[in-house]
């Protein structure tokens, strides 16, 4: 437990183990403020310990107060004026030092970051990459593709109630809020799935929503960029027809989007490169064809409360639905 | 006195027993049928309303009255009925009905689609949403009792609030007076 609480301790969705700019600051604080209480905390006890060992009386006879002389007063002013001046000052080395901190994450802001629009929802995110040529827009969920080492403005507001945006390793929390947009700037450094989650209680599912910060080199990103702007695959295969015949005949069809298709509605995650995210519902299941049979069929029981109602189909129907949405790279 | 008491406790009890306003049904299950996947009706016949009887809690409960009005931005019935004033549709908050009033009526209007216009959601939408549509429908025009009215509106009002919305009569449930002169 302690040492997980050191900094530069390594993991996922933690603050100790900063990959960007941003959270490096943040832990840089944390471990400035740290170390300080830490020796405090260490010098007080040894102290304490050792006038304890060094006791002159037993339980039994209590001896009579020390007798005071000039001499003693004076070295007891000196001591606890000088603990005083130690004390104050640790205390504004910490304060100053979170000034810094925020000074500098405030001024992080660069015109020429990369800006990704992010919206929460109960109880998903929803990601879009804006482009001038708006059919090049690229929108997709709860997995957020970000080049390395270029500067980022997360643009971010809710759709609904009042969320908040956390990536732990890459920088500090910033709320969204429905009807006011909000700007973070963060960077990552460090190649790698880093995982996120709303840090605002949102609702009963709020644990279950997590995003996750892929980070990848810059030409990988363009290609993965390029790659979401394309329309769905027409199906090719006689289930894989039939599997979008069901999707567009049953009620996926009124929430979902897949672009190329006639579905095009806003209210749930955008499904057109479903099969390019490694997780569903909010990080709450692996991508699998289990994982999302079962969530078509009843993610009540998986997820209460959420938006996605059950779906009845007959297996034949679900085989080819799940074969079709698996075609969805 | 103490009888006075025991009145008032046992009151109290039932007050509490008796309010759904805040039920919530948080695995509505995925089986048995669907009266929703109901057949589509072709464009010129309206057909008569489905015979459903097992509509729960919704008109009570005003977590199902929210979701209602959530679901009728979210599958853009405002896209003709407006948020109640009509437009490409009629109007839902005033007491004309063409196809009746009542729940099963407005629940069959949705699932079978209504000639010019309304198209059928057979199949697309869940039984319990459709419930709760209607019980939404019916709060624009005050047929639901006060306390279960939704919440407010994230559009700009340009009419009354649902829970400020004064009844409306309905023809079809309230008894016309004969006028006289007629035959």
């Amino acid at each position: 437990m302690i040492i997980a609480a050191v900094p530069g301790f390594p993991g996922n969705q933690t603050s100790l183990n900063p990959v960007g700019p941003g959270a490096g600051r943040i832990e840089g604080e944390f471990a400035l403020i740290f170390w300080i209480t830490a020796i405090v905390y260490c010098l007080v006890l040894i102290a304490l310990i050792v006038y304890v060992a060094r006791r002159r009386h037993s339980m039994s006879d209590i001896p009579e107060p020390m007798p005071t002389t000039p001499q003693s007063d004076r070295w007891a002013k000196v001591a606890v004026s000088g603990a005083m001046v130690v004390t104050v000052l640790l205390l504004f080395t910490m304060m100053i030092g979170s000034f810094v901190t925020g000074h500098a994450l405030g001024n992080m802001n660069r015109q020429t970051a990369y800006t990704i629009d992010v919206y929460a929802h109960q109880w998903w995110w929803e990601v879009q990459y804006p482009n001038d040529e708006p059919y090049k827009t690229v929108v997709t969920a709860n997995e957020i593709h970000v080049p390395l080492g270029v500067q980022l403005r997360i643009h971010g507001t809710s759709r609904d109630v009042i969320h908040s945006f956390w990536a732990p390793n890459v920088q500090g929390k910033r709320d969204l809020m429905p009807g006011y947009d909000t700007d973070v700037m963060m960077q990552i450094d460090q190649p790698g799935r880093w995982r996120g989650q709303c840090a605002e209680y949102c609702g009963e599912q709020h644990a279950h929503m997590s995003f996750y910060m892929v980070a990848e080199p810059n030409h990988q990103f363009q290609q993965w960029l390029e790659q979401q702007a394309q329309s769905s695959i027409a199906p090719s295969t006689p289930q894989t027809v039939h599997g979008q015949q069901v999707f567009l005949s049953h009620a996926c069809v009124m929430c979902h989007t897949i672009r190329g298709t006639p579905a095009g509605s806003r209210v749930g995650p955008d499904l057109t490169h479903l099969a390019s995210r490694a997780t569903i519902a909010a990080g709450l299941l692996p991508n699998t064809i289990g994982n999302l049979g079962g969530w078509i069929l009843n993610a009540q029981a998986l997820k209460p409360g959420c938006s996605m109602p059950p779906n009845q189909m007959t297996g034949s129907d679900l085989q080819d639905l799940l074969a079709y949405l698996g075609t969805l790279k | 006195m103490k009888s006075l008491i025991a009145i008032a406790g046992l009151l109290c009890v039932c007050a509490f027993a008796g309010c759904k306003r805040e039920q919530r049904v948080f695995d509505p299950g995925s089986s048995g049928s669907q009266p929703a996947n109901g057949v589509a009706l072709n464009e010129v016949h309206a057909g008569g309303p489905l015979q459903v009887s097992d509509q729960g809690p919704h008109e009570e409960s005003a977590y199902a009255v929210g979701e209602g009005k959530r679901l009728f931005s979210a599958f853009n019935c405002v896209g003709c009925h407006n948020h109640g004033g009509g437009g490409i549709g009629p109007a839902l908050m005033d007491a004309k009905w063409i196809y009746g009033s009542h729940p099963q009526q407005i629940y069959s209007s949705i699932v079978q689609g209504r000639p010019d216009g309304m198209p059928s959601f057979a199949g697309k939408i869940p039984d319990y949403q459709v419930w709760e549509l209607v019980a939404y429908v019916r709060s624009m025009s005050g047929q639901l009792p006060t306390d279960v009215a939704p919440g407010r509106s994230d559009e700009i009002q340009v009419k009354k609030a649902e829970q400020a919305k004064k009844k409306e009569h309905p023809p079809d449930e309230t008894p016309q007076k004969i006028q006289k002169g007629q035959p």
